[in-house]
């Protein structure tokens, strides 16, 4: 198992490598920065001195150089727009997208657990019908029109709640309320599918032979062994909102990872670009370690091999 | 009245329906028996027959729907369970009536320790602590026998053998020292000396605690070595009941005589052929020897002549299948000779290979897995034909699947349909009967009979029997089951441990085993004529 895990870090750094090399040169080909930042009337020698300034004239394996050595010093760049090292400028955003994921995805997780794990214990029963309805419509559901409905409802008709920024409790109830729609659709329907499975494995009938109660039957015997698929389909969806809940922060003005990389990208603020990338794909790979990690704890077959 | 007269459990015209979408059908139909205190139940019957889903009923634990309890009672010390309310029936199971199942890989929980497993009994009734039951677990893994208790509870299911596990499931049923324990089909997957010593253990532990024992099972020689009473179960009905020994000695019922007629060892079949001294060997293994982490196979030699059936037997894990992957060519052996009508076939070439593999077909042991389940039976059957596409005209394919069809024992209508429509002896005729296409000179039966019910094992044999006669055909027949392959085999390897450890013909191997593990085999394998002689 350790040695497993080692490997996995291993290819983690890997990727992340080969992912930064081609987000430094992709980056590049959408054009010179100087067109973007300078007046659109500035004189060719103003361009040429912005352009000498920040190292845009030199041969791109130069300026990639220049940008390893950086690296190496535990320097990302400075951002163009902000004038402010870049990795300040992304630190300062994820927090605010982890803590957005953190409580959206707990508060799926959890729910789609205790809908999917009744429907299961009677599929086909008027619980197992309903839910079906709902966590299918839930998992189709378009966020950005769901945010922009709820906007109408609760805080311009009701009033009950405010349309964006952050502060208090009820600034995290609409964007965490439409985060978590589509994941908990989703992860009612993987949980259902497993747990039915699980409930009617012959290990469940062992458990019941001995007297255990059906509570116990369900969310210890069945649920431990019905919950490898759901944090894999899990994992997947906190890493998707942890790669930046891009329309839930822009609609709601909440300043992480999602709503900086898209404006750094439209500023062509390239050092921005990379080092939000950077922390991104740290994340998300350490979530997808994590999730191995899981994988052993709660299947001891997985961690003998 | 006395203790020892008295009923622990009486079912009372019992019956038990099934609602599927075909309309209902009846599993168990009003079916009566009783069990005493001390005493051994043994409930014979084939799939299909009942067996399993009266145990359920007794344990609560049949699903319903789509089972329906249509009638009857199930009377424990008098009180008809069957009426109690659900959690006043939990209250018993476990603690009054405990059940040991067949699979024991899938009936223990992959995910818990089984030493967490055991302990939940004292949790769950007796209301301990974690630590105390716990503690009582380790005991009770001592009492089956598992060496090391304390270490070894805190692993779980897959880290243990087969035989370990049956033990663990049965230190779980003893727990609560319950009055009654069913045994369903406790020793089926398990090696003969293995099942030795389980059954062994059953009935010691029935002793040292009085308990009431039903033993729930499709092997008669099981029955007659364990049990005082026996009732035989046909399709839902009893259709024989009584003291095991008055059973056996004078079945009454025509499905009982048939059943014991079916009882591997015992078919009379043509006097077998001399050894061929004097015709070449078709295979002649030389040396071989195959190396995973372990040694599979170690240094074994032996060779196949012409229209004969030879048996390898041993327990699992003694290399058998290692020898039939190696003459198939599935795995490529680490030292040694494979000579095909003397060429090795080590050295062949694509072609060579080739043609071999259409001289060479297997049948394996489990029908429901080796037969693709979407194809139906004419694509099965003539596949080997679409490969080795010179071998017939695609215009005979139908009429020759119909005539192997005929020949396995099937109707040409059954060409059709599909693998899920057919019974597990249909199944395996349908493997057979793949096998057959290419014309071979030699087939391997990796355990074909071992997932058999007796009666359909029976036919099974008499077909390959009769089809070896017919296109004269040598088989490689492994089995761990040992009357099986006295029923069949010209002649007998006996493996263990990936070597070879004894051979000869079949007669004398069996009558006058020389090694010590041979004779252990041959002791362990239950047998009726012990009761009945």
């Amino acid at each position: 198992m350790r040695q497993y895990l080692s490997k996995r870090i291993f290819s983690s750094i890997l990727a992340i490598t080969g992912l930064f090399v081609m987000v430094f040169f992709l980056a590049r080909l959408t054009g010179d920065p100087g067109h973007l930042y300078l007046p659109i009337d500035a004189p060719l020698e103003v361009r040429k001195e912005f352009s000498e300034k920040h190292g845009f004239n030199d041969p791109i394996y130069i300026q990639f150089g220049k940008f390893l050595g950086d690296l190496i010093d535990g320097n990302l760049g400075y951002s163009l727009r902000k004038e402010r090292p870049a990795i300040d400028i992304v630190l300062e955003a994820i927090p605010v997208t982890l803590s957005l994921a953190a409580v959206a995805m707990s508060i799926a997780l959890v729910g789609a657990i205790l809908i999917g794990s009744l429907a299961a214990y009677r599929p086909n029963g008027i619980f197992d019908r309903i839910s079906r309805v709902v966590s299918l419509t839930a998992a189709s559901a378009p966020d950005f029109w769901v945010a922009i409905t709820a906007i109408l409802i609760f805080s311009v008709s009701l009033g009950w709640l405010p349309t964006s920024g952050i502060g208090g409790v009820p600034y995290w109830i609409m964007p965490i309320g439409i985060l978590v729609i589509r994941p908990l659709g989703l992860l009612v329907q993987v949980v259902r599918g497993s747990m039915i499975t699980a409930l009617s494995s012959d290990f469940v009938k062992t458990a019941r032979a001995k007297g255990v109660k059906e509570k116990v039957v369900i969310f210890k015997h069945a649920l431990r062994n019905g919950l490898l698929p759901v944090i894999t389909v899990a994992g997947d969806q906190a890493a998707a909102i942890a790669n930046g809940a891009v329309i839930v922060e822009t609609i709601f003005g909440w300043p992480g990872i999602g709503k900086l990389m898209i404006d750094s990208i439209m500023q062509r603020d390239f050092a921005v670009v990379q080092a939000s990338i950077l922390i991104t794909a740290i994340v998300i790979l350490s979530i997808n370690i994590i999730i191995d990690i899981a994988y052993a704890v709660l299947d001891p077959r997985i961690r003998h091999k | 009245m006395n203790d020892a007269k008295k009923s622990l459990l009486k079912v009372n015209n019992l019956s038990v329906s099934f609602d599927t979408n075909e309309g209902s059908f009846d599993a168990v139909k009003s079916i009566n028996f009783d069990l005493k205190k001390g005493e051994t139940l043994a409930i014979i019957g084939e799939s299909g027959s009942g067996k399993s889903v009266t145990a359920s009923v007794i344990m609560g634990i049949l699903t319903c729907p789509p089972g329906r309890i249509k009638s009857g009672e199930v009377l424990l010390n008098d009180l008809d369970i069957l009426k109690l309310s659900d959690s006043d029936r939990r209250k018993l199971m476990g603690s009054k009536i405990a059940i040991i199942f067949q699979d024991t890989l899938s009936y223990l929980n992959p995910v818990f320790s089984v030493g967490s497993q055991i302990a939940e009994c004292f949790e769950v009734h007796k209301n301990l602590s974690k630590k105390d039951s716990w503690k009582k677990a380790v005991k009770l893994l001592e009492r089956v026998r598992i060496p090391n208790p304390s270490k070894r509870a805190k692993d779980f299911p897959h880290q243990f053998s087969g035989g370990q596990r049956q033990r663990v499931m049965i230190a779980m049923a003893l727990a609560l020292e319950p009055d009654i324990i069913i045994a369903d089909e406790p020793t089926t997957a398990l090696d003969v000396t293995i099942q030795a010593k389980i059954l062994e253990l059953l009935g010691e532990l029935r002793d040292e605690r009085n308990m009431g024992l039903i033993l729930i099972t499709h092997d008669l020689a099981i029955a007659a070595e364990i049990s005082d009473k026996v009732i035989v179960l046909n399709e839902g009905k009893i259709v024989e009941k009584g003291i095991t020994r008055d059973v056996f000695i004078n079945p009454n019922h025509a499905y009982t005589r048939e059943l014991m007629d079916s009882i591997p060892g015992k078919i009379t079949k043509q006097k077998k052929k001399i050894l061929k001294k004097f015709s070449d060997p078709i295979l002649e293994i030389k040396n071989i020897s195959k190396f995973y982490d372990t040694v599979a196979c170690d240094d074994v030699s032996f060779n196949l002549f012409p229209n004969e059936v030879l048996g390898i037997v041993g327990e699992s894990g003694s290399g058998k299948t290692t020898v039939s992957n190696l003459i198939l060519r599935l795995a490529s052996p680490s030292n040694g000779k494979i000579l095909y009508h003397g060429q090795n076939i080590l050295n062949f070439n694509k072609k060579d290979l080739f043609n071999f593999r259409r001289k060479v077909q297997v049948v394996f042991q489990d029908p429901y897995a080796s037969l693709n389940p979407t194809m139906n039976i004419y694509d099965i059957i003539s596949e080997p034909w679409v490969i080795h596409s010179d071998f017939l005209d695609k215009k005979l394919h139908k009429s020759k699947v119909i005539d192997l069809l005929i020949s396995v024992g099937l109707h040409p209508d059954d060409a059709i349909k599909f693998p899920h429509q057919f019974s597990g002896g249909q199944r395996q005729r349908i493997a057979i009967a793949r096998a057959l296409a290419l014309n071979p000179e030699i087939i391997i039966c990796d355990e074909a009979v071992s997932a058999l019910d007796v009666s359909i094992q029976a036919q099974i044999i008499k077909l390959l029997l009769n089809l070896r006669n017919k296109f004269s055909l040598s088989y490689i027949f492994i089995a761990h089951d040992l009357p099986v392959v006295k029923d069949l085999a010209d002649r007998v390897i006996v493996m263990k441990s990936g070597k070879i450890i004894e051979q000869g013909v079949v007669d004398d191997v069996f009558n006058f085993p020389r090694e010590k593990y041979t004779k252990d085999l041959l002791k362990a394998s239950p047998s009726i004529e012990n009761l009945i002689s």
